[in-house]
Parts: structure tokens; sequence; C-alpha cells
């Protein structure tokens, strides 16, 4: 599957000149210790920047040498400054996304129906719930609803970014509408179901801003783990002065505050607030729209997935695969009836033998049309079959019971060979139809439910990441094992009644299991809502889209893939990150400790295993590593550690050695060669 | 260092098949299931219950759990205060002793209430018989049982689904002592009298020493307290000289047996985790992570112990291995793998000189300490902490798998990650806060016996062994002031319930959660990945704790001996 560029909002740059500016200038404004609240260890560094800048003060007035400090507290600042940059560039990306949303719903009209009848005109943002709404060619739908009248072809490119328009009507599971799509053509009565500003185009709005992020469970989890971290160093670097005033090494402010805001997990305190946003950016960006953020998270636990056979599985409509004629009765006269008696026939089944004639024949494309007193007699309830009559043939096509009577009735008998016939197809799950023509059979041709194109490769993938998928349908059993046999499913419940999916995935949660469900249906919203994770088609009821978590914009159930992904990618990043901005602080110590008391115990020079320079050079380098690798790490941050689907220990170990192994090591090499950079510029 | 390899293996293989059938039988006790020894003592337990009024049968929340738990303790404490002061009024004192002074008394009570066995005293001069018998003995066991209780708590949690309690904790307590400490120790002090451990209530021997020196030699019931000491990782000495004292560590039979007794439980607890989660390999990865562990600090040591120590041999005193401070008949392979056994594990009970072993023997020490007992660790304690690193462990590599966090089934969530960060961190603060305080103050300074890195390391070890509940010492620190009494008690206490409770409160959290069932994309937490991460969390989390403190303190005096100095 090839994943489509959104078109509500073009994909930026990450670092487009305009986002830039823009997030340079947040980075300031959040620099306001009340925003820092969230943000634990930023608030500790800014108050460290703010105290050697204090100190700094003092020195130049007390006319000291002070360049040190200085530089101490420009890094300091710069940390909290670059912490606050990725923040801010991943709401700035979020928000130009959003501007873009905002253009589509301009200052729209909305035709109002009175009581009455009649309509009135008034601006969509008057729009209540409850309100009904005129919508016809060429007008923009004024808020989200359900057409209660008409059909319409509509134009969601607004939405979606998908150019091909759907058609929505009244009745069934494709009556929701979207604000801010077009009517192209019909005219609809629509139900507005949202209140302004609680719209679906709002929701999408304040998502992508990060205005309605709250914590996930993860991140308060990891946000303790820093805190407590953040505490572990301030009394580790609080014990320092006692114990060098104790061997009689003085220490100064400037670098215990270095120590302690090289110490404290400042890379991925910074970055943690920007994975989130991102996160959700880049589910935006694949037209899935999250309700929250917990559930995103929760995807990637998912174990189970629960899926609708029609629309999801399969393409929802039966094909003629195979003509099988009866025993004494030539395949030209059988493919000869089929096609007379299915040519006016407008439903899928009868167009599909339409197709497969041909092919069978060799016509392609080529125009055949009907005899011209050809009566078609379409399918009722009644006679449950359908077919032509031609002159004096009688050709009709139907189930194996209703064609039995048929041919009873007329006197006929239903050869023995192809009840084998009929049955040897169903035992394949297949839907076997009878054509006869009069009394007598002509044969059978198997009806098979057709997969969606590319669903087993995707199955497949899901079973890769450990997620057993199960089909429900209504179907017998035999169809039903059919299908999930060709389809690759792991599990299916046949001749489901339309409460099974509720109980089902209750089941399965009770078990232990996180189930997520894709649906469209009124009668999935209950499901949905039950479900860990839900997502509901944007085609969808507006009841399964109220009982969802996410939406999908493009209306693809494959989509999950790319949600669970996402929802992997993020805590990934977390705690690859983590583990990066732990493991740094080992050549920090080895960096700062000598520096401190190397001079008066030169044994511990040992320690100086990087042969940094000076004192005042190895504990500026530590800074400046500890401030420069925030802004190294924005792009990992905001576009994700990759997730690949292989055994969760070797993914473990891979991102073990990358960021373990990798950040115990790499800070040894950036700190000596800022070491001999700055010794180089002579600032130290 | 053969000889070294060859009496740790003489200890693994004892020490590992015992450890495994005690883990089965304890988990069967806990399961309240029958056993070998039920019928005998299954009447007691129940006449037990009767008189306390305890139903067997009612279930606790974390919370009423914890509560217990905490009165348990103090309770203990309180009434260990009151023997103390009292004993000069009090029967069964045959040499006259009077009340023990307030201060030492008060830090005593908590010491051993706290398992921690801390000893600012010199026990045959301070303590009668009665206060050893009823009033240090008893909280040997009480303390060691309050521990594997809270432990078996814990388990139960991540064993139980959806569940609101996690277990009665009179019941588990009685059962920890009648079916579990009461036997071992019968058992263990009858060998230790048959091997010439004393075990009397007369009064001390006058004895004409070669130099015809009159000497006094305080007898007491000392087999009795020497058993319950190891097997309770208590390690309260009766006599000051512990465990390299003859009269409680005669041979290398009761040298082997003893440093046998006091990883028993701790091992086999951890096999009763394996059997009670339902998940056996999970107990024995858990021992792989500590074995490694106490591998890693035991080769430093034999390495540093047998290269001897530069300035003796420059000295002409000593040439070759560390012989300074250890006894003669134990040797240096038995007195090293003892030390690293009594800090891996809660135990403190030393059958050497801590203060004489080499800086990097200090190293290890404090480090085993300072990651807060979880080799083996404290009878119950040990596990509770190695259960948090797990916590821990998982929760980054959980996140790195891309998952939420779980281990055994369990999400590990906000609360979990709370109660194992103040598990594993607050222990680590108090210590270092305690420690930089004792160095600025007078008071602090006043006790130190040697200056430079080696003082720092001594008040380190101090409230290292403290907060840990370890109980051992460098010695060297005069620690029986008013100072040191009242800071280390506090910090034995603050030591002791934050693991304890954290301990409860994440096995109640977790009881309540569904238990997720494992698929390919669980990570497993079997296999020897898991191992490695719990180990190198561990590490680093020393590590990065303690850099500062160990480059100044043992490392600098490391450093010194190289170069030819002491300060």
């Amino acid at each position: 599957m090839t994943r489509r560029s959104t078109g509500a909002a073009e994909r930026r740059s990450m670092f487009d000149r305009a986002l830039v500016i823009q997030a340079v200038r947040g980075s300031f404004r959040k620099l306001d210790p009340r925003q820092l609240l969230r943000s634990p260890v930023m608030l500790v560094t800014e108050a460290g920047a703010a105290l050697t800048t204090i100190l700094t003060v003092v020195s130049i007035v007390q006319a000291r040498p002070f360049s040190f400090e200085l530089q101490v507290s420009l890094w300091l600042w710069f940390t909290v400054l670059f912490a606050n940059f990725a923040e801010a560039l991943a709401e700035a990306q979020g928000s130009a996304r959003a501007e873009s949303l905002r253009r589509s719903r301009k200052d729209l009209a909305a035709r109002r129906q009175l009581a009455d009848g009649r309509t009135e005109q008034v601006s969509a943002a008057t729009l209540r719930k409850g309100d009904a709404v005129v919508v016809g060619d060429g007008e923009t739908i004024p808020g989200d609803g359900e057409i209660v009248e008409g059909t319409a072809l509509v134009d969601e490119s607004a939405i979606t970014g998908e150019s091909a328009p759907v058609v929505r009507e009244a009745g069934g599971d494709r009556s929701g509408v979207t604000g801010g799509s077009r009517v192209l053509s019909g005219q609809i009565k629509v139900r507005i179901t949202a209140n302004p500003g609680e719209t679906f185009l709002d929701h999408m709005i304040a998502m992508v801003e990060g205005a309605r992020r709250q914590m996930t469970p993860n991140e308060i989890a990891l946000q303790i783990l820093l805190v407590g971290l953040t505490v572990l160093f301030v009394v580790v670097v609080l014990s320092v002065p006692a114990m060098a005033h104790y061997m009689g090494v003085a220490t100064t402010v400037p670098v215990l505050v270095s120590l302690l805001v090289c110490l404290m997990p400042t890379t991925i305190g910074g970055l943690l607030p920007a994975i989130g946003i991102a996160g959700m950016d880049r589910l935006v960006q694949r037209n899935v729209i999250a309700l929250s953020g917990r559930a995103v998270e929760a995807s990637g636990d998912v174990d189970i997935v629960v899926l609708d056979k029609t629309g999801t599985i399969t393409l929802g409509n039966r094909m003629a695969t195979e003509l099988l004629p009866a025993p004494g009765v030539s395949r030209e006269e059988l493919i000869d009836a089929a096609l007379l008696s299915s040519l006016p026939d407008e439903t899928p089944e009868g167009r599909s033998i339409v197709v497969l004639c041909k092919n069978e024949l060799g016509i392609r494309g080529g125009d055949i049309r009907a005899p011209g007193d050809a009566v078609f007699i379409p399918f009722s309830a009644m006679t449950r079959m359908s077919g032509v009559d031609v002159g004096m043939r009688r050709i009709r096509k139907g189930a194996i019971d209703a064609m039995e009577g048929l041919v009873r009735l007329l006197g006929g008998y239903f050869p023995e060979p192809v009840k084998a016939q009929v049955e040897a197809v169903a035992r394949n799950g297949d839907t076997p139809m009878v054509v006869t023509d009069g009394s007598r059979v002509l044969g059978v041709v198997r009806l098979k439910d057709v997969l969606k194109q590319g669903i087993k490769a995707r199955l497949a993938e899901l079973r890769h990441m450990g997620i057993r998928s199960v089909m429900i349908t209504g179907d017998n059993p035999l169809t039903a094992a059919s299908i999930a046999a060709e389809a690759g499913l792991d599990d299916f419940i046949a001749q489901a009644k339309p409460d099974a999916k509720l109980s089902l995935i209750r089941k399965y949660q009770s078990d232990g299991h996180l189930v997520a469900m894709i649906g469209d249906g009124t009668n999935d919203a209950p499901a949905l809502a039950q479900a860990d994770v839900a997502v509901a088609m944007n085609a969808g009821t507006q009841a399964a889209r109220e009982a969802a978590n996410m939406i999908d914009l493009d209306s693809n159930p494959t989509k999950l893939l790319d949600i669970v992904e996402v929802g992997k990618e993020i805590l990934i990043t977390r705690g690859a990150l983590t583990t990066f901005s732990v493991a740094n602080d080992m050549a920090k110590y080895f960096a700062i400790v000598p520096a401190i008391f190397a001079a008066a115990y030169p044994e511990l020079g040992v320690l100086n295993v990087m042969r940094l320079s000076t004192p005042a050079s190895a504990i500026l380098a530590a800074v400046v590593f500890n401030a420069l690798i925030i802004p190294a790490l924005i792009p990992l941050a905001l576009r994700g550690v990759r997730f690949r689907a292989r055994s969760a220990s070797a993914v473990l170990r891979w991102n073990l050695l990358v960021y373990g192994m990798g950040g115990l090591l790499l800070p040894f090499l950036g700190i000596k060669l800022l070491d001999m950079f700055l010794v180089a510029l002579r600032l130290v | 260092m053969t000889k070294a390899v060859l009496s740790t293996l003489e200890l693994l293989l004892l020490l590992f098949p015992v450890a495994l059938l005690l883990g089965g039988y304890m988990a069967r006790v806990f399961r309240g299931e029958r056993t070998f020894l039920s019928s005998g003592l299954r009447p007691m337990e129940k006449l037990v219950y009767r008189l306390c009024r305890v139903d067997e049968a009612r279930e606790m929340s974390g919370r009423s759990y914890a509560l217990c738990v905490v009165a348990t303790t103090l309770g203990g404490c309180l009434v260990l205060l009151l023997i103390q002061l009292l004993q000069g009024i009090l029967p069964l004192n045959p040499q006259g002793l009077r009340g023990v002074r307030w201060d030492t008394a008060l830090n005593t009570a908590i010491s051993f209430g706290t398992n921690t066995n801390w000893q600012a005293y010199a026990g045959e001069t301070t303590m009668s018989p009665l206060t050893q018998m009823l009033g240090l003995a008893v909280q040997n066991f009480l303390s060691a049982a309050v521990g594997i209780a809270v432990a078996v708590a814990m388990i139960r949690g991540f064993a139980r689904k959806e569940a609101k309690t996690v277990g009665n904790f009179w019941v588990d307590l009685v059962r920890s002592v009648i079916y579990i400490l009461l036997p071992l120790a019968l058992v263990l002090a009858v060998v230790l009298v048959s091997q010439g451990v004393v075990q009397t209530l007369r009064a001390p021997v006058e004895a004409r020493t070669l130099e015809s020196a009159r000497q006094v030699i305080p007898m007491g019931p000392v087999a009795s307290q020497e058993a319950i000491k190891e097997l309770g990782t208590n390690g309260g000495g009766y006599y000051n000289a512990n465990s390299a004292h003859p009269f409680e560590n005669p041979n290398g039979l009761t040298n082997l047996l003893e440093n046998f007794a006091l990883l028993l439980i701790p091992t086999a607890l951890v096999f009763s985790f394996g059997i009670m989660v339902g998940n056996r390999r999970q107990g024995r990865a858990l021992l792989a992570a500590m074995l490694a562990l106490f591998a890693l600090g035991l080769g430093l040591s034999f390495w540093a112990e047998l290269s001897g120590n530069p300035l003796l041999a420059d000295a002409g005193v000593l040439a070759g291995a560390n012989f300074e401070g250890k006894e003669v008949r134990l040797g240096i392979p038995a007195s090293a793998l003892w030390a690293e056994s009594t800090t891996a594990t809660s135990t403190g009970a030393v059958n050497s000189a801590h203060d004489s072993d080499l800086p990097l023997v200090g190293l290890v020490q404090l480090f085993n300490m300072g990651i807060g007992e979880v080799v083996f660790g404290g009878v119950g304690v040990g596990l509770i902490g190695m259960l948090f690193y797990v916590v821990l462990a998982m929760f980054v590599a959980g996140l790195m798998i891309g998952r939420t966090p779980e281990f055994l089934g369990k999400k590990l969530g906000a609360r979990e990650m709370i109660m194992a960060v103040i598990g594993i961190l607050l222990p680590p603060v108090i210590l270092l806060s305690g420690a930089a305080i004792a160095l600025l103050l007078p008071a602090g300074l006043a006790g130190l016996g040697n200056p430079s890195a080696h003082g720092l390391s001594e008040i380190l070890y101090a409230y290292t062994s403290a907060v840990g509940n370890n109980g051992s010492a460098m010695a060297g620190l005069s620690a029986n002031t008013p100072f040191y009494n009242l800071t280390l008690g506090l910090v034995m206490l603050i030591g002791r319930f934050a693991t304890l409770l954290p301990g409860l409160a994440i096995g109640a959290a977790v009881a309540r959660k569904r238990t997720v069932p494992s698929s390919i994309a669980t990570f497993p937490t079997t296999g020897p990945l898991f191992v490695v991460v719990l180990v190198g969390v561990i590490l680093l989390v020393g590590a990065l704790t303690y850099f500062p403190a160990f480059s100044l303190g043992p490392i600098l005096e490391h450093l010194f001996l190289g170069a030819g100095r002491l300060a």
C-alpha cells in the first residue's frame, strides 16, 4: 500500500523556513517558568541557568574573571531554548496543518429548514445539534451531520485528500457527511450532529495543534522516572561539595550546576513533548484522526483485531468465477443462458456473470445486447430468483432450493449430478447459483467472495507483529472458513448475530487481550465503544464515528497497520531517547569529576580517560555536548524511530545496541572533539 | 585463585539444590498446601491463630497489609527498646549489666526491628542473655518473617488476576516463623552446637592466658542466636567480633554452613517466586542476573585481595595476599566469599574486618549494599528490591519494543513506576544526604578513625549499611554516639520502609490488573537478553548514583595505594 500525502495540508519539509521562525519565537515564549512546569527537568535546568547568570553578573560587577561563568550560563540557556524549540517546532507543524484545514471553512452559509418546511439562510456558525439543513448542487456541507433524505455525490477532498467523489445517501452505513465537504450533484437534507466547536474539523484542528494534548499513561510513567532521576541527581550533586569540603577541595556553584544539568535527563526531558505531538501529526499525515493519544499508544499493544468480512476483507460482492454445465448440457448453452439472464441484471452478481461469460466467449468489451423482446424478471423475495423471458424461453437463476421447487412445479426433475455439483461448490465455501431454462436444469454458476487486493499481505504483516486477526461474518461456517483460509485469518466467527461483535470483544478482553475493532455501521457502534482501539471509517455512520476513538479519513480498513506502527514508533522513540539520555551520563562523569578533583588529587587524573585539556574546557565541553545533542536529535524525535516488524527480542537488541551502547560511547567522542574545539578557539 | 574458585563452587553447589527444594516447600507453605511438616506444625499454627484471634481465611487489601507491617515493625522496636532500658532490673543477667544508654538502645531497637542488626555496642558486654534471647533473637525471627511475608504478598500480586487482596499478613508472618525459620534455625543450631558453638546460660568463665593474664570470657545462648542471625539475614552477633569469634564460628565447616545459611532463604525465595507466578524459568532468570552480579563482585574481590597490598609489601610487612584483618583459621577465600555474601544479602554478619579489606573490595561491598542488596538480598527484601529493578528495566525495554511496558503479563503504569522509583532511588538519596551531613558536622567527623579517602569510605559505608538494613560496619568509625545512633537509626527506618511499602504497593497494584496473555510481540523475560538488560540497568543506576562518592572514597584510596601513599 502506498502512503498518500495528505491533501488537506500539503506535506511540508521538516525545517520549513516559516515554521522554523515561528518555532524560534515559540521557544523564547516558552521560557516562562509556568509553561515549563510540565517538564520538571527543564524547569530545574532553567533555574540553574538563572543562578549561574546571576553569579556571572556578580562576577562582572566585582571585576573578577567571568568568561567561564558566562559561557556556562549561555549554554544552559541554550539547553532550555533547544528543548523549547523542539516542542515549538512540533506544534508549529501541527498548527500549519490546522491552518490549511481552517481555510476550507471560510464563512459558510447554510440553508436551515424551519418547522414549516421553508428554508432560511443562516451562517454555518449558528447551526446547532439537531438543526436540519438542505444542501444542493455545488454547495458546501455546513457541518457534521447525517443525511436524512436524498442521495448525493460528495467531494470530500478537503478533509481526506481523496479526489474521487463518494456517494452518500440517507439510511444505511453511508449516511455520514463531514462539514467542509462539497456536494457535487444531488440534493440532500442533513441533520446536524455537532455544535460549532465540536465538529470533526474542530477535533482535528485541536489534535494537530496539540491544544488538547493530555499526557498519556506511558508519558506520565516516564515523567515519573525522569523526576525521580532529577531528584537523585540533585542530591548526588549536593553531596559533592560536602565530600569535597571533607577532602579539602573547593567547589564552585557554576561547576556544580553544570554537573547537575549534564546528569539530569535533559535530552529526553527536552524532547518528550515533541515526540507525542509529532506522533499525532504523523497519524494525520496518514489521514487518521486520533481522538485520544491514549488510544494511539494502546494500538501498539493490540493483539487481536476484529474485522468485518464485508467491505474489509472481501469486496463485499460475490463474483462469478466458474460455470459448471449439467450433464448433457453443452458449455455454450449454459453460457448463453447465464448471459441472457444476467444482461439486464444490474446487481453486482449479475454483472460479474456477464463479465465471466464474455471472458469465456472470448469477447472483450464488445457490446452484447439483450434481444429486443427480452423481459427481465428481477429478483424478488417471493420467488427468490431472477431471470429473463425471451420469446418462449423462461430462463431463471437462483439458489438451489428455490430452483428445485420451480423445476418440480414445471414437471421436470432435478438431476442428482447437479445436486452433487452444488454441494461441491458450497463445500468450498462458495455460493452455487443454479441456472434453468423452463424445467431443464442447465448447470451451476460458482459465485465467490473476492478478497480485497493486498489484504492477505497486510494480514500476514499483522501476524508478524503478533496481532491475531479474527473475522466476523453472518455467512455460514463453510463460506467463512474458506475465506478465512484464503485471506490467512487466524480465526473466524460465522453466522454471527449483530450483537456477536460486542460479546466477542468482551470475551477477548476478559482473557486479557487488547482488542482493536474496525467498523462503519451503526450496529458496530456498541462493539466500537467496547474495543480498546476503535477505528471508524469516515464514510461510516455518525453513531460509529462517535463510538470510535480514531477515524480513518480514507475509509481503508487496513489502515490499522499504520496506526499500530505510529503507536509503536512513539513508544520506541521515547524509550530509545531515555536510554540514550541516561547512558550519556557516564561520559559526562568521566569529564567533570576529574575536572573538579584532579587538581587536588592528581591520582584521579586517570579518570580523565578522554584526556581533556583543562578542567574548565572539560566541564564546558560536557555542557555544550549536553545542549547540542538536543537539536541534533530533533529530527529523530519528530520523525520517530522506525518500527520494523521483527521479534520483540530482535527489536530490543537492536535498539539497545544503537541507543544504549551508542549513548554510552558517543559522548566520549563528542566531548573530546568539543574540548579540542573550545581550546582551539581559545574560549577556555 | 584456584582455592578461591573451588570454595565458591563448593558453596554454590551446596546452596542451589537445597534452595531449590526449600523454594518449592515455601511455595507450598504460602499457598496453604500440605507439606511434610504439616502434621506436626499445623496444630501449632492453628493454636496461634486462636490465641491471637486471627481469621485465617480473611484476606487483606494492600493498604491493611501495609498497616500491619508498619505496626509490627514499630511495635517490635518499642518492645525491644523497653527491654534494653530495663534490663538492669530484669532477670537472667548474670554479669549484672545495667540498662542500655538511651540512644544506643533506640538505635539497637530500630536496628533489630528493621532486620539491620547494626551494632553500635559490643554484644557480650552490653546485652544480658535475657535481652539477647527475648529481645534481639525474637526480633531476628520477627523482622525476617516480616520481610518474607511482604515478598510473598508482592509475588501474589503478580500471580493474581483482578484481585483486590494480597493475602493475610498475620498468616504469612506466622507461617514464615513456624514452617520456615524455626525448623531451619533449630536444625542449624544443633549442627553448630555439635561443632563447638556455645549454647549456655552460665556466667562468664575466667581464663588464665599464656602470659598469665586473667581473661573474662562471656558465654551465652550463642548457637541458637547464630542460626537465626544467618538464616534471617540479620547479622547481629552475640559477640562483638561476630562470626570471626571462635565461639560463633569455630571451624571451616561451620563457616561454610553459616555462609550457606545466610544465602539460603533469599535464594530459595527466588525459586518460590518462579513457582508461585507459574513461571519457573522467570525465577531462574532472576537468579541468573543475581549470580552474574555476585560473580562480578566476587571476582574483583578475589583479585584485589589475592594481589595484596602494595604498601604492606613495600614495607616488608606482608608480601602477597592481603592477610590484614583476616581470621587465619578461615583464610582469604573464605573471608572474601563471606564478605561478598554478607553485603550482597542484607546480612551484615562478618568473619573478617571489612575495614582492612583493600579499597576495591570495599568498593564492591559498598556497591552491593548501595544498589539495595538485590543480589540474593535480604530475606524477602532482596527479591522485592530486585523486582523494583525489573519494573524499571522492563519499563525502558518495553518502550523500546514499542509496547506499553509489562512484566508477567501485568502492564506497568504510573503507580508501579512511582513505587519502583521510590524503592530504587529513595535509599541512595537518604544515604548520600546522611553521609554528606556527617561529613560536614563536627559530630560526624568526631568518630572517624582514619583520615582522607578511607575515612570517607567509612562514613559512606555506615550510612550505606544502615539504609540497606545490612548492619555490617567498616569499623574504624566509633558510631556509638548520639549523633550516629540517631541519624543511622532514622536512616535504617527509612531504608526499611522504602523497600517494604513500595513493594506491597506494587503487589497490590498489579494484583488488581488483568493479566495480558503473551504473544510473539511480547518480550520474553526469561531469556539471556532479559538477564543482560536487568544486570545492565542495575550496574548503570549504581554507577550513576555513586560515581562521585566512590571516586573520592575507595577509588581514590586504591589510587593512593598504587602511588605508594595512604592519603
